[in-house]
């Protein structure tokens, strides 16, 4: 069976800090022999701490272009400061780069032709070789903007490798929020996996999280992690989001997850030291073969 | 005035509970909440905000009537906005960014502006503490934006002024802290913790902003981020262990120092000791 149309399942949550790059991890480990991992929180990836990739390709991504004023050009009317709508051209007459959209409405304005627009790179996209297969991931400069294009650009570089070494699935881990990375991180998946917490502030985030899938069409299961910090509110989210979601599934809270991370490994690459662990690893694998299920992946090996 | 940002690079280490408790504890004080794509400030508070403001974008109208299909807007328009078919120029709204340049450029003068909603400022207060946040609607793409019509919002007589800013280290944290006079990482002290503080800082440094770090889950991981703080001489300015009972509390949405009043006064000595710090440099 060829590989042609490969799945994605993107890992989102809204609010931060719940454990989608934990969880995620576990499942890349679990599912290796069928997955491609994109880390496509690229302001903030953390994979490369679980999974050590080793550099195969390495490209520069260019996000949009930054005004230059050249000083020797100038005449200092002053036109570009007065249109500027982002406030990145200084009293000196100087851009700042990290306000600077790259509109270019200074270098319409400019009466002498003053003002360039140079592509800007913006940040760097690289694919690696893990213990767990190929990765690729990204980093964007910090300070800087259109990330989301910095996330389209690693899921589809990550679907053309799918399709090359004949992979399924591409997993991918998402930022938090719902904003524009997140956007460009869901939109064509075949999944969402929404992770959330059981706090006011997760059940909060929770619901603008499946407002936002449920606009882009992308079908979502549950995970409802640190799920004994307030059984109350966890119940609470089963009851409001389970019928919405394809499935759901709990995971309590354990400092096992941190000693893994600190250990460089996923959490199904650790020996269960305690029932509880055991559980977590067992639900884990569970999500793995739910994920198999719904998107009919048949595996390739 | 002091503007105080509250930051973090990875997400759920405690900016919200953070700022959050520093506001309360202090007098006479103004919280933003510039996390407009999850605002959870107003969770934690005694304070049921109203509309004060729409946030909008303006995007471009283009009278069919006039426009001689030229090209010239859709060929300036640097995020492919615009897109010139034979009986309309269409605009996709959503990657719109509102520069005005297709507005500028068109030589027919064809295309005039209308302001788009792309989320609201909302406000309210509780005794002295003001407090504003943007939200933006599900959907749009732009966070950056409503953030700079949140700042707007700033008063200026109050002594303090706390932000509480989104995680990450792009754009709309950029936009956040760029006018504060200190800016507080709030880290947990994690291997991706530590990662997600370093590109922080580097950011913060760029932008040349005076800094310090409050560890909280003080306990989890390791003693990396404490070392990394050393080596970088950024202060750290308080620590919180790791507690189950402080997770509990905010599980049900209840403020740090209502829960655990003992840390008012050391939310208080953290803001003295910010001021100090302001002081001392200038």
């Amino acid at each position: 069976m060829t590989v042609e149309s490969p799945k994605q399942l993107t890992v989102i949550s809204g609010k931060g800090g719940v454990g989608k790059s934990s969880i995620i991890s576990a499942l890349a480990s679990f599912m290796q022999e069928n997955i491609i991992l994109a880390d496509a929180d690229v302001d903030a990836a953390d994979l490369y701490l679980i999974f050590s990739p080793e550099e195969t390709e390495k490209e520069e991504f260019v996000g949009g272009k930054k005004a230059h004023i050249h000083k020797s050009l100038c005449i200092e009317c002053f036109k570009c400061y007065e249109s500027c709508r982002f406030d990145a051209i200084t009293e000196d007459l100087v851009v700042d780069p990290l306000k600077c959209e790259g509109c270019g409405l200074c270098y319409h304005v400019c009466p002498v032709n003053a003002i360039t627009l140079e592509d800007s790179v913006s940040g760097h996209l690289m694919v690696s070789k893990t213990r767990i297969g190929t990765m690729v991931h990204a980093r964007l400069t910090p300070g800087e903007e259109n990330s989301g294009k910095l996330v389209t650009e690693v899921r589809t570089r990550a679907k053309e490798i799918a399709v090359k070494e004949q992979k399924p699935l591409v997993l991918v881990d998402g930022s938090p929020g719902i904003g524009c990375p997140v956007i460009s991180s869901i939109t064509g998946a075949d999944l969402a996996l929404i992770v959330t917490e059981p706090t006011i502030s997760g059940i909060h985030d929770l619901n603008r999280a499946v407002e936002l899938v449920k606009q882009f069409r992308v079908p979502f299961i549950l995970v409802v992690n640190k799920s004994d910090i307030n059984d109350e509110i966890t119940a609470q989210i089963l009851q409001e989001f389970g019928s919405r979601a394809l499935r759901t599934f709990t995971l309590p809270n354990d400092l096992f997850f941190t000693k893994a991370m600190l250990n460089k490994l996923s959490v199904l690459e650790l020996e269960a030291e305690t029932e509880k662990q055991a559980a977590i690893q067992n639900t884990l694998k569970e999500i793995s073969q739910v994920i198999k299920q719904l998107l009919k992946i048949q595996a390739t090996k | 005035m002091t503007i105080i940002a509250v930051t973090s690079g990875k997400g759920g280490t405690g900016k919200t509970t953070i700022a959050v408790s520093l506001a309360l504890s202090l007098e006479n004080a103004q919280l933003l909440d510039a996390d407009v794509e999850e605002p959870n400030c107003k969770l934690f508070l005694p304070i049921k905000p109203s509309v004060v403001a729409p946030a909008e974008i303006p995007i471009p109208v283009i009278d069919n009537e006039i426009c001689t299909h030229c090209g010239k807007c859709s060929e300036s328009c640097e995020y492919h906005a615009l897109a010139n078919m034979p009986f309309e120029v269409l605009v996709f709204e959503k990657i719109c960014h509102g520069c005005g340049v297709c507005s500028y450029v068109c030589p027919e003068k064809a295309i005039t502006e209308s302001p788009r909603k792309i989320g609201e400022i909302l406000s309210g207060s509780h005794n002295s503490l003001l407090f504003h946040y943007g939200e933006m609607l599900v959907g749009e793409e732009l966070a950056t934006p409503i953030i700079t019509k949140l700042k707007k919002f700033e008063d200026q007589t109050k002594p303090f002024i706390i932000y509480d800013s989104p995680p990450g280290s792009a754009c709309p944290m950029v936009e956040t802290v760029s006018d504060a006079d200190f800016v507080i990482i709030v880290g947990e002290p994690t291997p991706f913790g530590l990662s997600d503080m370093k590109i922080v800082v580097e950011t913060l440094e760029k932008l040349g902003k005076k800094m310090g770090v409050i560890i909280n889950k003080d306990g989890i991981g390791n003693d990396e981020m404490e070392e990394f703080c050393k080596a970088k001489n950024i202060p750290i300015l308080l620590k919180i262990p790791y507690d189950v009972k402080i997770a509990e509390a905010y599980s049900r949405g209840i403020p740090l120092i209502q829960a655990f009043p003992e840390w008012q006064t050391k939310f208080v000595e953290l803001a003295n000791k910010i001021q100090e710090m302001i002081k001392n440099d200038s």
